[in-house]
């Protein structure tokens, strides 16, 4: 990052427990979501009437009147109204995303404060009305005479009361998320158990996570629910191993299992520059040091969907002057165990190293013990915008919480990589505090 | 000629009879066709740890633009990365059980003691099954007299019984071979490798090719027409595999010089003429021969590059039955004449740099028949040739080896009693008898200016018979 530029810290974040689709959060939409969080975030820093230099939030899922929906929350909640406010969207990168925007603009100097957000429900998910009758429609209100409005509704017809559900595709395949990453699984031979252990492992730390009152400080209760609905403590491989394939079809290797529900939920950071948080009087969890989104070429080339990651990380790293070792933490999103698992496999693959991502040599392996510490998307759950929040703030309690004897030299590290549609990728390299 | 149980086991209700009273049933063999790319289906390339050969195999793999798939494992796919070899990931784990292969490629060159043969085991096991038909099973190894430790050689000297039965466990006229690299020769492992992917090795199964270090280089080989500006001359070509070799030969671009005896004059002429190749009429047995031909050779050609000693005859009888003239024919013609037009053409440096010898044995030179002991003793005196030939001939740069055909349908063959025409089709791993194209195609292989690493081999033509070695 540009030396002239400011350190940008991370005081903090919340979220509301994910819950899993058509569950507690059935009739609860993005606006409310994104408001309870944005409030709790308030209440956790003493954020009433404060003017912030921005409110940055974005989710997958919206409906067209929702075109300005973070201001819409924001001016629900106690923060000043004088603060402004915008929506993004970058896919399940869209978190993620608003942290580096919001970081960028601290960094800058623009601003010196502000909450990035995420949001998503695909309970009460947009349904849009029937494309031709909204092109009915459309002529209807262009016409100028009754004539011409009679002639446009003669051509409505019975099956254009069938409306537009939002499609789980990619739109430039036709394959589901789900399907594009079992054709990775396959080209990567990933198997069944290695998916479930991961899947296990996921739901092992983030038990152990409310269990030890890590999230005590993360996650506040919304419409009745205090942890996260997907969350089953007493998993275990052999629960894992009876469900049968979803994706890849009778011989897959994904399970709804090892694969991520959908899932309604918000999540919000708090950001600022060092003067701002001291002036404020809030410590500082960690530092976002860095970050780089790349894509690949999933129509063409045929590259794996999810694997835009193993690009941005190589290039986030050569710029930092760091390997892939030299991180305490690595959050690295689950969309899919399979995910999870292809990237790693990539990382330490001296061909797809060289052949794909232009390196010497392979990038480095990772120790799974440093990996989603506290637990990924495949226990919490993942509404795709909220994940981005959930991690930063995860992540920046965890550095916070290591100690700094562990590296009298260098501060404790911690590496964030999020895969999203459409082949795209989010990274980020979070510092500790001390 | 034509192999009527073979077209009846291969119609529908052929094979099911074929299969329920447990008859062999031989499958069509695929065969090379001109333009065709060395390999038509996917490469699956495994290693022992510590090999040093799968880099080399890498190389040819990318050369020939095979779909290569590995297992994850680092040392192999570094070396498919450092042969700039896109290779695709293979888990029998976790593939599907309709995920086959044309060929499956292991380096067993890694392997130092017998415990580590368990590596052999654990590539193939789960994998075997997986070959498509007319799919390749290839092992690479250390020539075990070039290894450093009795258990090295001990554990690469093994393999030959893993490849022999690997050959006759497999079906659908898939093969089995193994390769011997032997130090220094990893550059050497490229006109081997493709012969035994491709279809030009057919009828060649459960064979063990040696290759060495030689001083010729493959580098800027036109892989289509490796013969381009070579001469060849081939002894017998009028008809039968004499007329494959030439016309093999002739298709990898050489100018074929036909020899036969004035008796064959016009059925050769007809046979070369079509080539564009140019005729010898002489006898080989001829106390003169020799010179007339090392004469025409460097008067019409200014030497030669390949010499293919094909001429050769049978006179059966059994050893009790059998008159002076029988044995004195058939020795002469297959195997003194060959020592005398060989040395006149080496003591005359007929044969230039970079020159191949190629000569003809025979199953019956290996395992001995009935009736033909003067036959047996000629072919089995040409693999003595050929080890005795290979370390002078190498010295000079040139290169000497024999092909033994096996059960190969000539018009020799199709004379044969039902019974011991039949037996000698069915008793093969490949239940059916060769093609005289198999034999040319080896030869070919031999003959190739890439091929200066082979020298002293002796490979069968022969389906992997049940016969012999």
């Amino acid at each position: 990052m540009n030396a002239s530029a400011r350190r940008v810290a991370v005081l903090g974040g919340i979220r509301i427990p994910f819950a899993r689709q058509n569950g507690p959060y059935a009739r609860a939409s993005n606006q409310d979501m994104l408001t309870a969080t944005l409030e709790a975030l308030i209440s956790k820093f003493s954020l009433e009437d404060e003017v912030l230099g921005e409110v940055a939030a974005g989710g997958v899922l919206k409906h067209s009147r929702d075109f300005n929906l973070t201001r819409e929350s924001a001016l629900g909640t106690r923060l000043n109204p004088h603060t402004p406010a915008y929506d993004l969207q970058q896919a399940c990168g869209t978190g993620l995303e608003a942290a580096i925007l919001v970081a960028n603009k601290i960094a800058l100097g623009q601003i010196d404060s502000g909450i990035a957000g995420g949001f998503d429900t695909t309970s009460d998910a947009p349904i849009a009305i029937n494309e031709d009758l909204r092109g009915v429609l459309l002529e209807l209100n262009r016409a100028n005479s009754n004539a011409a409005r009679l002639k446009a509704l003669a051509k409505v017809r019975p099956q254009q009361i069938v409306p537009q559900l939002p499609r789980n595709a990619e739109p430039r395949t036709g394959l589901s998320m789900g399907e594009h990453a079992a054709i990775t699984a396959k080209e990567w031979g990933v198997e069944r158990g290695e998916q479930d252990e991961l899947t296990v492992r996921s739901h092992k730390n983030l038990a152990a996570a409310y269990d030890t009152g890590f999230l005590d400080d993360l996650v506040v209760p919304f419409l009745g629910l205090e942890r996260d609905q997907n969350l089953r403590p007493d998993t275990s491989v052999e629960k894992l191993a009876r469900l049968k394939p979803v994706f890849g079809g009778e011989q897959g290797t994904m399970t709804a299992g090892n694969s991520t529900p959908l899932s309604d939920g918000a999540s919000a950071v708090l950001l600022a520059g060092e003067e701002w948080a001291a002036a404020h009087d809030m410590p500082v969890q960690a530092y976002i040091v860095d970050a780089q989104t790349a894509a690949v070429d999933h129509v063409h080339k045929r590259e794996g969907l999810l694997m835009a990651p193993t690009y941005a990380v190589p290039t986030l790293l050569a710029r930092n002057g760091l390997g892939l070792g030299d991180f305490d933490f690595y959050e690295i999103h689950e969309a899919f165990a399979s995910q999870v698992l292809c990237t790693l496999k990539a990382w330490k693959d001296p061909v797809y190293c060289r052949e794909r991502l232009g390196l010497e040599g392979p990038l480095g392996e990772i120790d799974v013990d440093k990996l989603n510490t506290h637990g990924g998307s495949l226990a919490a759950g993942h509404p795709f915008g909220a994940t981005g929040g959930r991690i930063v703030a995860s992540l920046a309690k965890t550095l916070s919480e290591l100690d700094p004897a562990a590296h009298p030299h260098r501060p404790g590290r911690g590496l964030i990589s999020i895969c999203a549609a459409g082949g795209l990728g989010v990274t980020a390299i979070m510092e500790a505090a001390a | 000629m034509s192999d009527r149980y073979q077209q009846l086991v291969n119609t529908p209700i052929g094979k099911i009879v074929s299969k329920q009273i447990g008859l062999p049933s031989p499958v069509a063999l695929e065969r090379y066709e001109r333009g065709q790319p060395v390999i038509s289906g996917p490469v699956l390339l495994g290693a022992a740890p510590g090999g040093r050969l799968a880099a080399a195999t890498a190389k040819v793999l990318a050369a020939i633009d095979a779909d290569v798939h590995t297992p994850l494992q680092e040392h192999v796919r570094t070396a498919a990365a450092d042969a700039s070899l896109e290779a695709k990931v293979f888990n029998p784990d976790a593939a599907p059980e309709d995920q086959t292969f044309k060929a499956l490629v292991f380096d067993a060159g890694g392997i130092e003691d017998s415990e580590q043969l368990r590596e052999v085991w654990a590539f193939f096991a789960p994998t075997v099954r997986r070959v498509r038909k007319s799919g390749r099973v290839i092992v690479l190894g250390t020539t075990p007299a070039d290894c450093t430790r009795p258990r090295q050689a001990t554990a690469q000297r093994a393999l030959e019984g893993f490849v022999r039965s690997v050959g006759k466990e497999v079906r659908k006229g898939a093969t089995a071979q193994l390769i011997y690299v032997g130090a220094k020769a990893e550059s050497e492992l490229e006109s081997t490798l493709r012969f035994c992917l491709s279809p030009k090795s057919a009828y060649v199964s459960g064979q063990v090719v040696r290759i060495a270090a030689s001083a010729s280089s493959a580098e800027g080989i036109d892989w289509e027409l490796p013969l381009a500006g070579k001469f060849a001359l081939v002894t017998g070509a009028s008809r039968g595999i004499g007329k494959a070799i030439a016309k093999v030969l002739a298709r990898d671009a050489a100018h074929v010089i036909g020899l036969d005896v004035p008796g064959l004059q016009r059925e050769l002429e007809d046979t070369i003429g079509e080539l564009g190749g140019s005729t010898l009429v002489l006898d080989i047995t001829d106390d003169d021969a020799p010179a007339r031909i090392a004469t025409h050779l460097v008067e019409d050609h200014g030497g030669v590059d390949v010499v293919v000693h094909n001429a050769g005859v049978t006179r059966d009888k059994t050893l009790g039955r059998m008159d002076e003239d029988r044995w004195n024919m058939v020795l002469s013609i297959n195997l003194s004449a060959q020592e005398r037009i060989d040395d006149e053409l080496l003591a005359r440096e007929v044969i230039r740099e970079n020159g191949r010898i190629v000569c003809v044995s025979s199953m019956s030179g290996i395992a001995g028949n009935a009736g033909q002991t003067n036959y047996a003793t000629s072919k089995a005196g040409v693999i003595g040739m050929v080890e005795s030939m290979a370390v002078p001939v190498a010295k000079k740069g040139l290169t000497i080896n024999a092909v033994a055909p096996g059960f190969i349908e000539t018009q020799m063959t199709a004379a044969m009693p039902i019974a011991t025409r039949e037996a000698g089709r069915r008793m093969s791993s490949l239940a059916q008898g060769g093609l005289p194209v198999d034999v040319a195609e080896t030869i070919a292989w031999f003959a190739s200016p890439a091929s200066g690493g082979v020298n002293g081999n002796v490979v069968r033509v022969c389906g992997q018979s049940l016969i012999g070695a």
